[in-house]
């Protein structure tokens, strides 16, 4: 065992510090590594921008016009170039692109017809959709500029942004230049993140205005990263649910919710009350769908800035690719989730049996 | 105790003890899909496949969790 570990640490520093080449990068990743820990200490940086909605690229433009809407006209504009590109270009025999997008077409199929069976064909087109559309933009999320590209509004005072007043007494003792306090401050006062001295905030928006600087506004944001887009989905989606369920099965689809039948009053009322839980399971559905996409797309953008703001460099790689695949994950669960709803919905109960054979 | 720390608290509740449960669920889903693999190698990649899924499932609980304490701490 000790052997093994010293041969273990013999390979490692040979593919370390082995030739001339490999100890000039060690010594450039150990340095920036080094660097980026102590460039902290020196100047320090603002933590990062952690804002739960997506907000409105310009001051002046309406509510509506966030950065996430922004990113997800970015997204739909790529996949219907590619869909675009790849229709007409269609050739006998494939190459390149259209390679590519059969093969992707092909898999979805082959996972769509292991849930659903000889209806996968008429299920294929929405999950299919919804897959490429929520993994183009999870992983939109993850290119560099996304989310850290932007600038400053003009300072706003929020009500809650108080402090006690001798924090600014503080800033004074330390005898830093002026203008660095107030920025720092104000870049810290975005997103509601940090709390900032009222003093400070109230003698900001004329310095800030004169600098540009205010409340940070990124110019892109992932779209599965704001709950609009990821509850509109869930919501289609399981309108799309009791769709397929009435194409089924007609009206007797509703029979699920309002059932009232059976043999005496006691299995009525029971029947009655499994009704009321389909519908409550059925509303529960659209919160978990929203929420479960929502939250790891978000919670992964967090831990990304929170990584590169503690060490800005190789740090965050792993983290990166960890997002990668938590983006190609939570798009595939979507899908699969929307497939078997869809299943559900379109078997009754008394055909159970019949299906499965 | 003043509302703010309150909320840092309830944040930090809500995360840790949300966290719990999805772990074990996932630690348990986990070595059962080992054991089955082990039992049967032919079928790995189909039990791979509902592995994931089982875990994605397993772990929107904690996500519940962390939207929750987002939510207590930045709104």
């Amino acid at each position: 065992m000790g052997k093994m570990l010293g041969n273990l640490g013999n390979k490692l520093l040979n593919l370390l510090w082995g030739t001339q080449t490999r100890k000039v990068w060690t010594s450039i990743v150990v340095i920036l590594l080094v660097l980026s820990l102590a460039i902290r200490f020196i100047y320090p940086v603002p933590p990062p921008h952690v804002a739960l909605s997506g907000e409105p690229i310009l001051s002046t433009s309406p509510r509506w016009f966030t950065n996430s809407l922004l990113m997800t006209v970015i997204v739909d504009i790529v996949l219907l170039a590619l869909a675009l590109a790849t229709r007409f270009s269609l050739k006998e025999v494939p190459s390149g692109l259209q390679n590519a997008m059969e093969a992707i077409v092909e898999t979805l199929y082959g996972l769509a017809e292991s849930v659903a069976g000889k209806n996968a064909a008429k299920f294929f087109p929405w999950a299919a959709t919804l897959f490429l559309l929520i993994i183009v933009s999870n992983w939109s999320g993850l290119i560099p500029g996304v989310g850290s590209i932007g600038y400053y509004h003009p300072a706003e005072i929020h009500g809650e942004q108080r402090v006690p007043a001798d924090q600014e007494l503080k800033d004074e003792s330390t005898g830093e230049p002026h203008s660095r306090v107030l920025t720092n401050q104000l870049a810290m006062a975005d997103g509601k993140l940090i709390l900032v001295d009222l003093a400070a905030v109230q003698a900001a928006p004329a310095a800030a205005e004169e600098e540009g600087h205010g409340k940070f506004v990124p110019l892109l944001r992932a779209p599965s990263a704001d709950l609009n887009m990821t509850f509109a989905l869930a919501l289609a989606t399981m309108v799309m649910v009791q769709v397929w369920g009435v194409r089924f099965l007609g009206g007797g689809y509703f029979r699920k919710f309002f059932n009232f039948s059976g043999p005496n009053t006691f299995m009525k009322s029971i029947n009655a009350f499994v009704g009321i839980l389909e519908l409550i399971s059925e509303i529960s559905r659209i919160l978990s769908f929203g929420f479960r996409l929502f939250g790891n797309i978000f919670a992964g953008e967090i831990v990304l800035a929170t990584m590169a703001f503690l060490v800005a460099f190789l740090v965050p790689v792993p983290f990166y690719m960890l997002e990668v695949f938590v983006g190609f994950v939570q798009a595939l669960v979507f899908m699969m989730l929307a497939l078997v709803f869809f299943q559900m919905a379109s078997i009754s109960h008394g055909t159970h049996d019949e299906h499965h054979a | 105790m003043d509302v703010d720390a309150m909320k840092q608290l309830g944040a930090a509740l809500a995360m840790g003890l949300g966290a719990i449960g999805p772990g074990i669920g996932i630690g348990l889903i986990g070595s059962k899909a080992m054991e089955a693999m082990g039992r049967n190698p032919e079928a790995a990649g189909t039990i791979q496949t509902n592995m994931i899924l089982s875990i994605a499932f397993a772990e929107s609980i904690g996500i519940f969790a962390l939207v929750i304490a987002l939510l207590l701490k930045f709104v």
